[in-house]
């Protein structure tokens, strides 16, 4: 607890405290009941102070509808007409007593679900540890700190800034990053991300980013600002409590004014003290705190659990997405495999197979594809790019390359077609690299990528999950794709897309869904952005470091494990399960009561139930959502 | 332009006020107020003095919820 809170907790006991001392005094009848009534304005001064200052400071200020203008008059009134009828003060205090510890409750409540995010969210070093010239290094600010400087990183210590490693070696532990605590080795030319933990041994590292740039400000951004974008059910409740309050008021004066008067054209006694009390009990219950504070509560106790479970999501409305998907749409390369192809063998070769190899892997020497790069991890020695010019790619086809003086053409049949070489097709499943050198098919290299440990496994998970269409959308062969599809159990498969084809399909599959649905595609953030964008929730996979992905998806898994997949969508569930519930408790209970109370049947008890109690409830159950569902 | 400034605020229902109270501030594009970080990040218009209209935006703070503060 905080000074506030403890100042408030001493309060609370102070007054209760009182109430029972002044139970037991014998003070009735004496100045004709006003000692007793002055007597019982002392707790009720000690508790209510500042409700009534802010109830005074609000009509000054025109906002008479909060909800401490409403204590100040419900206590005042039963003060009153404890006065004038009953000679009974308990209420009226008890009532803003309640309301206090109500509200004390919640305070603590919302702090302690607030420092257990921050704590799973300290991912971000205050100080980073600059090398200076002379080999020793000084404790400064990390934004001081400037791109391509070295840093040191201990034992023990949080890496604040992205950067490579320049020397030392060492363990990262990525968990704050990936919720995976899978520790990563680092040596000289590896990359370091910020928010990771170095483990073993001291490491420097020359800075790639400036510190706001870096992963972990980027992570810390993104799930702060994650309340910018209001969910449909948060955007309720505003609307709600807009009509909802003056509504509430309406019908209380209606009470206080036409029960009274339909009494008296009924020729009864108007009973207005008894009128204007239902009417107070009523503003009581109705006050909205239980759900203004506990839906927003909700959210961001998923939002939070969610990241500390590697998932991010950039805000409630994604959240709220992601609850409803019915249809899941992946890539294939990357995301569901490893992206990692390996040369599974050399068929039709008309040259020497080492040759072959060679004249590929020197083709395709200036990319990064990951095919080029397995071509050139089968070769097993360094590509002499000397030997390489005039390199032209052809977009989804291939490259055309001159290596030592010889025209080249190494891709897939369209890029085959295209040169006019005849090619002889290929009967096992992977990727076909297909080569020819000046005009003359050289025979075709088979690449294949392995499936991910757990990617059968998550899309059965989601299948459990209720989701109807798994879909496989991938620019790979048609039966490589369907290899793959039927190992991993998918549904639908549309292999051979472009880029663009996949966006084509992808909208068609948005057409098809039905209302209240939502489809999510999954990508691993490389060259997906435009389908990211399109999906009702783009999901990036194993995005820890790309920017791009991190740009434009609206969930990101920082681990590339596909179980995070259903894992996402049973968190996203279970916070909206938990803001159902709290929307439908907390309007039914307050429902029943306003209809009890206006009755005349309920008492300041059962408002204080209905406002406080329902309260304290929902937040309990809001706090819920903090706890990560196991997969 | 934007800001993010350190708040202080009691409950989720007075963070949405000063919300809604610094939204409506001459100067500001818009804002947008985390209870659960008690942060407040405001867009300033083009042009805008952000010390000028953050004083102005703390004086509407305090008039719908008495009780916060946004340390500047």
């Amino acid at each position: 607890m905080n000074k506030k809170q403890k100042q408030m907790a001493v309060r609370i006991a102070v007054t209760a405290g009182l109430l029972v001392l002044l139970h037991f005094l014998p003070v009735d009848g004496i100045w004709g009941g006003w000692l007793k009534f002055a007597l019982y304005l002392i707790p009720y001064g000690v508790i209510g102070y500042d409700i009534l200052r802010k109830a005074v400071k609000g009509v000054k200020n025109r906002q008479p509808t909060d909800e401490c203008f409403l204590m100040a008059v419900a206590t005042l009134g039963a003060l009153v007409l404890g006065r004038v009828q009953s000679g009974d003060y308990v209420e009226g205090v008890a009532v803003m007593l309640f309301y206090q510890i109500g509200e004390l409750f919640q305070s603590v409540a919302v702090g302690k679900s607030r420092r257990s995010i921050s704590a799973l969210m300290d991912i971000r070093p205050d100080t980073a540890r600059l090398l200076r010239e002379d080999g020793t290094d000084e404790e400064v600010s990390p934004d001081e700190v400037e791109v391509g400087s070295v840093i040191v990183v201990g034992p023990g210590e949080r890496v604040p800034i992205d950067g490579v490693v320049v020397e030392g070696e060492s363990t990262l532990d990525t968990a704050a990053l990936t919720g995976e605590s899978r520790p990563r080795t680092i040596r000289p030319g590896d990359e370091a991300l910020s928010g990771c933990v170095s483990m073993t041994g001291v490491v420097r590292i020359r800075t790639t980013r400036a510190f706001e740039e870096s992963t972990a400000s980027r992570v810390l951004d993104m799930v702060e600002n994650a309340s910018s974008r209001k969910s449909r059910s948060e955007a309720f409740i505003t609307r709600f409590a807009r009509v909802y309050t003056p509504a509430v008021c309406l019908c209380a004066l209606a009470l206080a004014l036409l029960g009274p008067l339909v009494r008296l054209a009924l020729g009864m006694s108007p009973d207005w003290l008894d009128w204007l009390m239902r009417a107070l009990t009523f503003l009581v219950i109705s006050c909205p705190c239980a759900l203004v504070i506990s839906i927003p509560l909700t959210f961001f106790g998923g939002i939070g659990g969610a990241s500390r479970a590697g998932v991010l999501v950039k805000g409630s409305n994604y959240l709220e997405a992601l609850s409803t998907v019915r249809t899941v749409v992946f890539d294939k390369t990357g995301t569901m495999t490893e992206g990692v192809f390996e040369v599974a063998g050399i068929h039709h070769a008309a040259i020497p197979e080492e040759q072959l190899l060679d004249i590929a892997a020197h083709a395709e020497a200036w990319s990064t594809h990951p095919i080029s790069l397995s071509l050139q991890r089968a070769l097993g020695r360094p590509v002499d790019k000397g030997r390489v010019t005039d390199v032209r790619e052809v977009s989804g086809a291939g490259v055309l390359a001159k290596v030592d003086g010889r025209e080249i053409a190494v891709g897939n049949e369209r890029l085959m077609a295209q040169a006019s070489v005849e090619c002889d097709p290929c009967h096992s499943v992977g990727t076909v690299v297909h080569i020819a050198a000046d005009g003359q098919y050289c025979g075709h290299v088979l690449i294949a990528d392995r499936l991910k440990p757990h990617a059968a496994q998550a899309v059965a998970a989601l299948g459990e999950a209720g989701v109807r269409r798994r879909v496989m959308l991938t620019g790979d062969r048609k039966n490589v794709a369907e290899a793959v599809a039927a190992e991993l159990g998918v549904d639908t498969v549309y292999a051979e897309l472009l880029p663009l084809d996949k966006v084509t399909r992808l909208e068609e599959l948005l057409r098809d869904k039905a209302k209240g649905e939502t489809v999510a595609f999954v990508g691993d953030g490389i060259n997906d952005a435009p389908v990211l964008s399109r999906a009702d929730v783009g999901i990036a996979m194993g995005a820890l470091g790309s920017d791009a992905a991190i740009e434009a998806a609206d969930v990101v898994l920082m681990d590339d494990d596909p179980l995070k997949l259903p894992q996402a969508i049973a968190i996203a569930r279970k916070c909206m399960r938990i803001v159902r519930e709290n929307i439908v408790f907390a309007i039914g209970v307050k429902l029943v009561c306003l209809a009890v109370s206006a009755l005349g049947l309920g008492s300041m008890w059962l408002a204080i139930f209905a406002d406080v109690g329902v309260m304290v409830l929902a937040v309990l159950n809001a706090i819920r959502a903090l706890r990560v569902p196991k997969m | 332009m934007k800001k993010t400034y350190k708040i202080e605020v009691d409950c989720a229902n007075c963070a949405a006020k000063m919300e809604e109270a610094a939204r409506r501030t001459p100067g500001v594009a818009g804002t947008v107020v985390n209870f659960m970080a008690l942060k407040m990040v405001v867009e300033f218009e083009e042009g805008a003095d952000p010390k000028a209209v953050m004083a102005r935006v703390l004086a509407n703070c305090k008039k719908v919820e008495d009780d916060c503060e946004i340390y500047l």
